[in-house]
């Protein structure tokens, strides 16, 4: 009987709100904003591409004229017996850009380089001059020391170097990994289980005060223990958050799919083109040719060596067993104020090691086997953040059935306390709940 | 039988004692009021009557057995502070409460339509509870209570809230649920809808039972010995006849009658009086009067309060 109820219980807390034009909302946008996180960068970067600037160059020293190279979209005029005022006085009809400014002390003062324009010159714009300049100046430089086929050594002696890391692993073989992949998945992971953690609890803490507040309380508990409703709201509305999961994740890979087929053919065929067992044999290619489908191939093999099993699992284990640790805790916090607005004092202590798992998470993907990150990655209340974020980079067994093994104690714990605080201050009203009443209910 | 039994119950929060050893004995079939000032402990009692709240001492029995959470299927209560889950539709929500009272959703549905028929609310079936007028809100409440057929309906000031309209509807299904057969329990302040519907009382104030039983019982043992004598006639200028001990409190002349009330030793001193005055006068009516329940709650809470403060010396 009593299973039955909290069954009741949690089908109405689901069915409210996955019923709920909010939910439906964020369910059918969510794909389209996480689609955008992917889709977005690289859109941007083809439309600045592709407006043709024109640069000026007024080159009083005369030696830099025609060594900044021109690119696909920006062009290089340089300028002769004008002056910087000349320019800018005609500045707006002349369609340039910017204009570049080289003082004849250039050679001792580095910083002789102005470039000026109404706008903001594009940073990109200013590091391609930069660059140019810089190399022009060295081989200037170098040529001062009058050495034979200085171009010849130059040429020769320029070289590419890529990083690709190997991960052993135990059992002798070789896994082919992306500091920055598994960097990127990492810190994906601790924010989705940050995220999530805290969407989630405060949806059971606005149920909870909704029931105070519109007094349904009473005769909730006059049919149910006030255990069955807590437990039915926790579980209901963790259920809601993984049908907007599934959903989310199922219309993602539709909406990339079909960004992919219409907007993106060119990496399919680079994808099909180059397996990725290719990668190891493909050391000894022209470095400048290879270099972009190389990069390309290199992330796509670590995107692959990732264990999307494992990760998957332990996202649905530290998510479920997180939100119920918080959300317990949460209820709690909602059952001790009459608004939401009186949740701020008690909000506070169960949102602080939140905060510090987010802090420590961002931490731990730069060095996810530090003492800091292991610790907090085993410590019940951030170890499902913490964890998360260390998982991608591999974790030994022990320290992962140990932390889950705390979290579930943890789980058990919590829910025992949050119980009796919740069913002492569901009937409370008018007086504000203090440090003292909080100790008090715990024990009666 | 006893539908309910509360012994010895005593419940203190933060200790401040809101129930000192209460004992109420809640007869099967029939209205039973539970009065007192604010602050009694009424509202502690009845949570406590639904295993909201545990006491701290004292049994409970439920139809002669010890109280289960079982027992609270055979039971409907309305709590003082009414609510609704404000965004839920009217059905929907009834169906969910009823299904959290033991029923199955079909024999719910049942019930409800007939229910909401007798109230004429199948229109509302599907409106949110927020788009209803407060009224139709404590209408569906009430139904919501009564739905499940409960042996025992427990109603925490039931009247507050309703129009005169409403009160009065709820007030005949309350003696419709008494003929058949089932017991209520109410509190409330207000003493005349105790003398139209209770058959019996505890009166309660600072967690003490002050006064208890059947309300007409109490109120002849409250008795002042007032009666009332009405004569056909004007004041006679002669003087009226009198007894030792006797004395008039006031009269009223009408155009064809006069009454006159007066206060009396005992039953057999009004007798007396009563035969003095038929010799002569055309006495049209003769009436013992009894105090009203507002007259004794306020003696009795004032009663109360004077041997508290007594003891408190």
């Amino acid at each position: 009987m009593a299973q039955n109820k909290i069954l009741l219980i949690l089908q109405r807390e689901y069915l409210v709100r996955v019923r709920k034009k909010s939910f439906i909302i964020m369910t059918i946008l969510g794909p389209f904003l996480f689609a955008a996180l992917f889709i977005l960068p690289s859109y941007l970067l083809s439309l600045s591409n592709d407006e043709l600037k024109t640069l000026a160059v007024i080159d009083s020293t005369g030696v830099f004229t025609g060594i900044i190279p021109e690119t696909r979209t920006l062009r290089v005029r340089y300028l002769r017996n004008t002056s910087v005022e000349e320019v800018r006085a005609g500045f707006d009809t002349s369609g340039y850009y910017a204009l570049l400014y080289i003082a004849p002390s250039i050679h001792n003062v580095p910083s002789a380089i102005q470039l000026m324009s109404y706008k903001q010159p594009n940073l990109a714009v200013s590091m391609h001059i930069a660059n140019a300049i810089e190399k022009e100046i060295e081989k200037q430089k170098l040529k001062t020391y009058n050495i034979d086929n200085l171009d010849h050594i130059l040429q020769s002696v320029k070289t590419q170097v890529q990083v690709r890391s190997i991960k052993w692993t135990r059992d002798g073989k070789e896994k082919s990994g992306h500091a920055g992949v598994a960097m990127g998945v990492a810190y994906l992971c601790g924010l989705l289980t940050y995220i999530f953690i805290l969407l989630y609890c405060t949806q059971i803490m606005r149920g909870v005060i909704e029931e105070k507040s519109s007094r349904i309380i009473e005769v909730i508990v006059s049919s149910v223990k006030p255990f069955q409703l807590m437990a039915g709201k926790i579980i209901g509305i963790a259920l809601a958050g993984l049908t907007q999961f599934a959903l989310w994740i199922m219309l993602t890979i539709v909406v990339l799919m079909v960004y992919k087929h219409f907007a993106m053919p060119s990496v399919t065929e680079v994808l099909q083109q180059q397996p990725a067992q290719n990668l190891f044999s493909n050391s000894t290619l022209q470095p400048q040719q290879m270099i972009t489908s190389s990069d390309f191939q290199d992330i796509f093999s670590a995107v692959v060596a990732i264990d999307f099993l494992v990760i998957g699992c332990s996202f649905l284990f530290y998510f479920l067993f997180g939100y119920l640790v918080y959300g317990s805790l949460f209820a709690a916090v909602g059952s001790m104020a009459d608004t939401e607005t009186d949740t701020q004092q008690f909000m506070m202590p169960v949102t602080i090691p939140l905060g510090i798992a987010l802090l420590v998470m961002l931490s731990t993907i730069y060095n996810p086997d530090s003492g800091l990150s292991f610790w907090f990655s085993i410590i019940p209340l951030t170890s499902p953040v913490v964890m998360m974020a260390r998982i991608p980079y591999g974790v030994p067994y022990w320290q992962v059935t140990l932390s889950a093994v705390l979290l579930i104690a943890s789980f058990f714990f919590f829910t025992w306390l949050s119980a009796r605080i919740y069913k002492t201050g569901i009937l409370m009203y008018g007086k504000k709940a203090g440090i003292r009443e909080f100790f008090r209910w715990i024990k009666s | 039988m006893h539908i309910v039994s509360a012994r010895n119950i005593t419940k203190s929060f933060d200790g401040n004692t809101v129930l000192d050893k209460v004992s109420i004995e809640v007869p099967t079939a029939g209205i039973y009021g539970l009065l007192g000032p604010n602050g009694a402990g009424k509202t502690t009692f009845l949570r406590i009557l639904n295993k909201i709240l545990i006491p701290d001492s004292g049994q409970l029995f439920f139809k002669d057995e010890p109280y289960t959470l079982v027992n609270l299927h055979s039971i409907g209560y309305l709590p003082e502070e009414r609510g609704l889950y404000k965004k839920m539709k009217v059905g929907e929500q009834c169906l969910y409460l009823a299904r959290l009272k033991g029923m199955s959703g079909h024999e719910a549905k049942q019930k409800l339509n007939d229910w909401f028929e007798k109230f004429n609310l199948q229109s509302w079936w599907t409106k949110r509870v927020e788009e209803l007028s407060k009224g139709m809100q404590q209408k569906v409440q009430f139904i919501t209570t009564i739905m499940h057929d409960p042996d025992l309906l427990i109603l925490d000031e039931p009247f507050s809230g309703f129009d005169p309209v409403n009160a009065s509807l709820i007030k005949t299904e309350l003696l419709n649920y008494r003929q058949m057969g089932k017991t209520i329990i109410l509190s409330t302040h207000n003493m005349n809808s105790v003398e139209e519907l209770c058959d019996e009382i505890t009166l309660i104030d600072h967690g003490k039972v002050l006064l208890q039983g059947n309300v007409q019982m109490i109120k002849k043992s409250c008795s002042k010995n007032i009666i009332e004598i009405c004569c056909r006639g004007n004041i006679p200028d002669q003087l009226l006849p009198t007894i030792d001990g006797c004395r008039v409190l006031h009269s009223v002349t009408n155009s064809e009658s006069f009454t006159i009330v007066i206060n009396v030793i005992d039953g057999e001193h009004g007798n007396r009086l009563l035969q003095l005055y038929a010799e002569k006068f055309q006495v049209l009516s003769f009436k013992i009067l009894l105090p009203s329940m507002n007259e004794i709650f306020i003696d009795a809470v004032k009663a109360g309060n004077k041997s508290s403060d007594y003891g408190t010396e």
